[in-house]
């Protein structure tokens, strides 16, 4: 009996410590700028006009337009690539295949800031600085590895008789991978969203890097441009924050169960 | 004959075909990762500023030069602060959440979710979060420290405090990666060997350490290298929390090396630290994964 108060009330604790730093991210962002109560005191009068406001000043909407576009675009050039590719890695294990297979998945050891100065370079070179086809590119590339890897390992526990039913039926191999495994590959599609997916939404790097112009700026570089013009308006920047994480914590909070199983999927087989 | 021969020809040649289907992604990372990997390589053998077309071949002047640099000291010490202390942190720290969970208690997933929810932000919006909280006028931290009479601080402008934030911050967003990882690895536990070790008598301490740590080793193989990779690519939250200051007391070599290529046109030398990083990238993440593959088959 006490065991079970004692970790209830450790359960209690970790929750709420937890939760501190949302807590008090929420009360900055609707009290009245200047205000000088504790920033741990929930605010009496709610200034609804800081969203607004940052809104407007961190140009917020061409942000998350932005961002949208990017992770969209990329999301589904990743995972067609990726499919594409695992597909022969997943079912002709020659030698060289297995070559390919294991310089693809090492390609998630290079930390992306190893070869900035080249890549920056070659940015410059293909006309691609401020250019969302570019980023998009850079996204599809540095998350293939994670996506071939989940794909191939979904793959490879599909009984390959299922190919073969299909090609006796006289469908092509593209057409066998597309209509016939890809519905069976759901769950993997799935962890490969939601891995992908945050990752290309919170971008902070490459979005910095080389989306400088105004029009094409994605949310997170929005909102660091703003913050370091604004520092002191310090109640507009938090209501900046929570507008730009919303979006992901609303799916989190919607489709949770997608999300953890999707993250500890990738993580165990990475 | 001849006709078998040529089926089994025609067969293995469209089971070759099928190879075509990765060219695109092999062309994708040959060109976005591979060509810029060795491009990179030559440029650390350069002065080159990073716009100009004149620059000559220099050797392994720029890596000799990282000796006698005090910042890459401090960036390298940093580095490797933020990469190893918050995986331990966060194995720890995750590895206790987990037990605490797999109590199932009604509350557990409310702070399952509670927990894993910074995951989704991202690492910029956590810096600034964390900012909030510990900057010197009106943060929470100093709101908290003037209730208890104490002086305000200045964590920001502290050469030790501001790393320590860093680490803090980076371990509050993860934590949960190392939890959910540690919590499906405690469900995986077969029940039977727990109760077998009832029986012989240990007691629940003992039956911690010789039953359920050493059939979670392979959970803390995965989730130390995740962590040690993920720690070396540290950079929003720095740049959000201290922009690498005060000087470049909280700087890591990702910022570092950022730095040195916007802001002081030393494309060679940033190109020379990418190499220096990649390195380290490699032989810390082989040698977290040797060292707990090596424990898993001891265990």
């Amino acid at each position: 009996m006490i065991r079970r108060v004692l970790l209830h009330v450790a359960l209690a604790v970790i929750g709420l410590a937890h939760l501190v730093p949302f807590y008090l991210l929420i009360v900055l962002a609707l009290r009245r700028p200047g205000s000088s109560a504790s920033i741990w005191m929930p605010p009496m009068d709610i200034a609804w006009a800081n969203f607004a406001e940052a809104w407007a000043s961190a140009r917020l909407g061409t942000g998350l337009l932005n961002t949208l576009i990017i992770t969209s675009a990329s999301i589904t050039g990743a995972a067609l690539v990726g499919l594409l590719a695992a597909y022969p890695l997943a079912r002709r294990l020659t030698r060289g295949n297995g070559f390919v297979y294991g310089a693809i998945i090492a390609c998630m050891m290079v930390p992306n800031l190893t070869i900035l100065v080249p890549l920056y370079r070659f940015m410059v070179d293909i006309q691609g600085v401020n250019q969302r086809w570019a980023v998009i590119l850079l996204h599809i590339t540095f998350n293939l590895p994670m996506i071939v890897f989940l794909y191939a390992g979904s793959l490879r526990s599909i009984p390959r008789e299922i190919d073969e039913a299909a090609m006796i039926d006289g469908a092509g191999r593209l057409r066998t991978l597309f209509t016939v495994l890809f519905p069976l590959l759901k769950p993997a599609t799935a962890a490969a969203f939601v891995i992908v997916g945050i990752s290309i939404w919170n971008d902070f790097n490459f979005s910095l890097f080389f989306l400088q112009a105004a029009d094409v700026k994605t949310i997170t570089v929005s909102m660091s441009s703003f913050f370091s013009q604004y520092n002191s308006y310090i109640e507009r920047a938090a209501a900046g924050c929570l507008i730009s994480s919303l979006p992901m914590v609303a799916l989190f909070l919607a489709m949770q169960r997608y999300f953890i199983k999707g993250l500890a999927t990738g993580a165990v087989k990475g | 004959m001849t006709q078998s021969i040529v089926t089994a020809r025609r067969r293995s040649n469209r089971g070759r075909g099928i190879n075509l289907y990765y060219l695109p992604a092999v062309v994708l990372l040959l060109t976005f990762i591979g060509y810029p990997f060795v491009r990179g390589i030559a440029y650390s053998l350069t002065n080159w500023n990073g716009f100009s077309p004149d620059y000559s071949f220099v050797g392994l002047d720029q890596y000799i030069r990282m000796l006698s640099d005090p910042r890459v000291l401090t960036v390298l010490v940093n580095t490797l602060i933020y990469a190893v202390g918050s995986t331990i942190l966060q194995n720890v720290l995750g590895l206790l959440y987990a037990l605490l969970l797999d109590q199932r208690l009604r509350a557990s997933n409310v702070v399952r979710t509670i927990v894993y929810l910074p995951i989704i932000v991202s690492n910029l919006i956590m810096g600034y979060i964390w900012y909030f909280m510990v900057r010197y006028n009106g943060g929470a931290l100093n709101d908290v420290l003037a209730a208890f009479g104490q002086d305000p601080v200045n964590p920001l402008a502290d050469r030790t405090l501001a790393v320590l934030v860093i680490v803090l911050a980076n371990t509050f967003q993860y934590v949960g990666v190392a939890m959910v990882l540690y919590l499906s690895g405690l469900q995986s536990i077969d029940r039977s060997y727990m109760e077998a070790a009832a029986i012989d008598g240990a007691g629940a301490v003992r039956r911690f350490w010789s039953v359920t740590l050493p059939l979670l080793a392979p959970s803390v193989t995965i989730s130390a290298v995740i962590n040690v990779i993920g720690g070396l690519n540290i950079f929003a939250v720095i740049v959000a929390l201290t922009g690498g200051g005060p000087g470049y007391a909280s700087s890591s070599l990702a910022t570092i090396t950022y730095q040195l290529y916007f802001g002081e046109q030393n494309a060679g030398y940033a190109a020379a630290l990418g190499v220096l990083t990649f390195l380290i990238a490699a032989v810390l993440g082989l040698t977290t994964l040797r060292f707990f593959r090596r424990r898993e088959v001891e265990l």
